[in-house]
């Protein structure tokens, strides 16, 4: 598994690398040290506000431990962005203690919902447990013909209704159904229109209480999922479905182009919302649980 | 949390500043370092801010902005009108289809909009006179060609698709099915693909060397990060782009990618998407994206909306109105009612410059919406001479008007005690000399 995590980390490290060997192979630290760090730093999407706070804290701690050397500091570096992406320990998804888990997967258009979702029924797939797909995405032209095929490719069941119906219906249906069948788990697609649509939001809450109602504790996790080529906006992204429903973590997806995703440490870092699993590729088994110390050393090379 | 616009950022500044009675070098450089800082926050590219600040420093430090009276104002004019060149002239057009029928290639990463995008384009030419075809070539991505077919059928728009051949078969095919129904233009829906993807970019090439393209148009995400310079740089250099597609330019997003594309691959920015109706689909203005992405709002976006559903004859009544200061609540609610035919209330106030960062502090902007209709409510409950006079409002008749328009006598109160304050302050503008206000229009609305 990390291997296969290292790999995908791959470009990122080798986007990077140029960089940060150049960085740190500079024996001295002096300003210009600093400023090329925060041109690092923000390259990789990181953010102004959350890129200035770790140069910040890299600074005060240099001083502090009277260190001069760049090989140092980029330990320390390494340490503090493992800190804001959360200690050692991969975060993992919650499950229901008896059948069916339910996971809701949220995100704007484009960022790769229902392939991911694809791959998420693989890997359960894979382990032999029964998948049932909910067709959430009413809205795009044939988002649930595209569910539908992946449906057929991973092995699972899909619960679909018309394009243009009303996504909490069918999200309905399908806990139901999974909960009558003892299904072992059930993902919800929802459609990705952008989500400074109000509408948006109140049917992402209507979504939530209608698996709430089907099944009293559910859903188990709510996934946003962010593209890696994503900017600051991922920012606002993330607070705004925040707002909507208590979000349990981020799937970064498209981490295998030369994106470094970077904009992951600025959400983790202002809205204290986890990534827990990484697209790296095209292929239904691309998805990978998130490793915080593996994802800083790529970024740092 | 984040910034907040440019222009109240550089506003603080230049106020601390004031004292000093003048400007030094270093002042000036504080100032760009706030615009770099908002070039950046709107993921303008690294290395395009920095030589954006410093080509702006040359032009700000000179004595045009040092001596003027108002060097806030006058050294976001000249990033503003930096920012405008930079991103080229408008050149929303497509190039002409001669001889008929002539191909355009949309291109571009997952998920960037080429789909929605080829079919905005397709109704776009269709309303300029031409016959387009739609054409799907994404012969990868899980149900891409139905997603065109049903595309095509809510615009009309006929579509050519063959399965799941080779896409260079398909595009010759639809060429020939062209010619034959005498369509002018076919609009190539490739699959998305990754710009470091040599196998897929190679099959680009070939479609491009098969089909010798009018245009090859780049689609790109307007919320894609610094890694938008890489894709753009790749995709040019591999294809020879002729133009650029902004998408998803509808949210909060600032797009700061325009700039960045632009920079790179030195194409114009032809169209953007604004939305997800099939209409949304405009010419690119540089002029409203510097202002986009200088987090100044877009008020010639909002000017133009208002101008859509504001009453001429009305409004210039209502100017003498307010010279002569007889306001009264029957104007008040006409102007309610045309705020309201502008579309929501949180996508207006997105436009005003400030307001975007404002607006997110608030928790639900839908509330004010229903503030609006309860506004109007109220006022529709009263009598014509309760409107003209609202000074004979006693507290019977408020009493009456909470009940006849479902609220309470505490909104009624409330909703006369602002327009009581709205008069106040409009009494406060009248009275504002004319040729000052004249001298201050063009540039930039500081309070």
């Amino acid at each position: 598994m990390l291997n296969i995590f290292k790999d995908g980390l791959r470009r990122t490290r080798e986007a990077l690398q140029g960089r940060f060997d150049q960085l740190f192979t500079k024996n001295e630290i002096d300003e210009e040290f600093f400023e090329e760090l925060e041109e690092v730093l923000i390259s990789a999407d990181v953010g102004v506000e959350t890129s200035m706070k770790i140069i910040a804290q890299l600074q005060q701690q240099l001083r502090d431990a009277r260190v001069k050397e760049t090989a140092q500091a980029r330990e320390m570096l390494k340490e503090l962005l493992v800190n804001i992406m959360d200690g050692d320990e991969p975060a993992l998804l919650s499950h229901a203690s008896s059948p069916p888990t339910v996971f809701l997967v949220l995100g704007v258009n484009g960022v790769g919902k229902t392939t991911t979702i694809a791959k998420l029924a693989y890997s359960y797939r894979t382990e032999g447990k029964n998948v049932l797909m909910a067709a959430g995405d009413t809205f795009r032209a044939a988002a649930i013909e595209q569910l539908e095929e992946w449906s057929k490719v991973v092995g699972a069941g899909i619960i679909k209704h018309q394009t243009g119906g009303d996504p909490s219906a069918v999200i309905y249906d399908a806990v139901s159904a999974a909960v009558a069948r003892k299904t072992d788990l059930v993902l919800c697609d929802t459609a990705g229109r952008l989500h400074t649509r109000a509408n948006l939001v109140e049917e992402i809450k209507k979504v939530y209480r209608v698996i709430d109602r089907a099944l009293p504790g559910a859903p188990h996790e709510i996934l946003l999922v962010l593209d890696a080529t994503t900017g600051q906006n991922g920012i606002a992204q993330a607070q705004y479905f925040q707002q909507a429903v208590p979000l349990t973590g981020i799937i970064l997806t498209k981490l295998d182009g030369t994106a470094r995703g970077g904009i992951v440490v600025a959400v983790k870092d202002i809205t204290g919302i986890p990534v827990k699993l990484v697209g790296l590729g095209e292929k239904k088994e691309d998805l990978q649980r998130f490793d915080p110390s593996l994802f800083a050393e790529a970024l740092l090379g | 949390m984040l910034f907040s616009g440019l222009a109240e950022k550089l506003q603080d500044t230049f106020q601390k500043l004031k004292r000093k009675g003048k400007l030094t070098e270093k002042d000036v450089e504080t100032a760009l370092r706030e615009v770099r800082m908002a070039l950046l926050e709107a993921d303008v590219n690294y290395k395009v801010a920095k030589d954006f600040t410093a080509a702006v420093k040359e032009r700000a430090i000179g004595a045009e902005v040092i001596k003027s009276l108002t060097p806030g104002q006058q050294v976001i004019k000249v990033v503003h009108e930096e920012l405008v060149r930079l991103m080229g002239e408008t050149q929303s057009k497509i190039a002409p289809p001669s001889p008929p029928p002539q191909a355009v290639m949309m291109v571009g990463l997952q998920g960037s909009g080429k789909t929605t995008s080829a079919a905005k384009l397709a109704v776009h030419l269709r309303r300029e006179g031409h016959r387009p075809l739609l054409v799907a070539a994404d012969i990868y991505r899980p149900a891409a060609i139905y997603q065109l077919e049903v595309l095509g059928r809510e615009t009309d728009i006929p579509v050519f698709s063959m399965g799941k051949e080779d896409p260079l078969q398909i595009a010759r095919a639809a060429m020939k099915k062209a010619a034959q129904e005498q369509n002018d233009y076919i609009i190539l829906d490739t699959a998305g693909r990754l710009h470091i993807d040599e196998a897929l970019m190679s099959e680009l090439g070939r479609l491009k060397e098969g089909l010798n393209p009018l245009e090859i148009l780049l689609v790109v995400d307007a919320m894609t990060g610094q890694d938008a310079v890489n894709v753009a740089g790749t995709f040019h250099q591999q294809l020879g782009l002729t133009g650029v597609i902004l998408t998803k330019l509808d949210g909060d997003t600032r797009g700061g990618a325009a700039l960045s594309v632009r920079n790179v691959t030195g194409c114009p920015i032809k169209f953007s998407g604004t939305g997800e109706k099939i209409d949304a689909f405009e010419p690119f203005h540089p002029d409203r994206m510097a202002s986009r992405i200088l987090g100044m709002g877009d008020v010639l976006s909002l000017i133009e909306k208002a101008q859509q559903v504001v009453d001429v004859e009305k409004s210039r009544l209502l100017e003498q109105k307010l010279q002569n200061q007889s306001l009264t609540l029957e104007d008040f609610l006409d102007q309610l009612q045309q705020v309201r035919q502008m579309g929501p209330l949180d996508e207006l106030m997105g436009m005003i410059p400030g307001m975007n960062k404002a607006v997110k502090g608030m928790k639900n902007m839908a509330v004010d919406e229903k503030e609006l209709v309860k506004a109007e409510a109220i006022v529709k409950s009263m009598t014509r001479q309760e409107r003209l006079q609202p000074e004979i409002i006693n507290s019977s008749r408020r009493r009456r008007i909470a009940g006849g328009s479902g609220t309470t006598v505490q909104d009624v109160n409330r909703l006369l005690k602002q327009f009581g304050e709205m008069k106040k302050m409009l009494k406060q503008f009248s009275t504002m000399d004319k040729s000052r206000l004249k001298k201050t229009k063009g540039l930039f609305p500081f309070k």
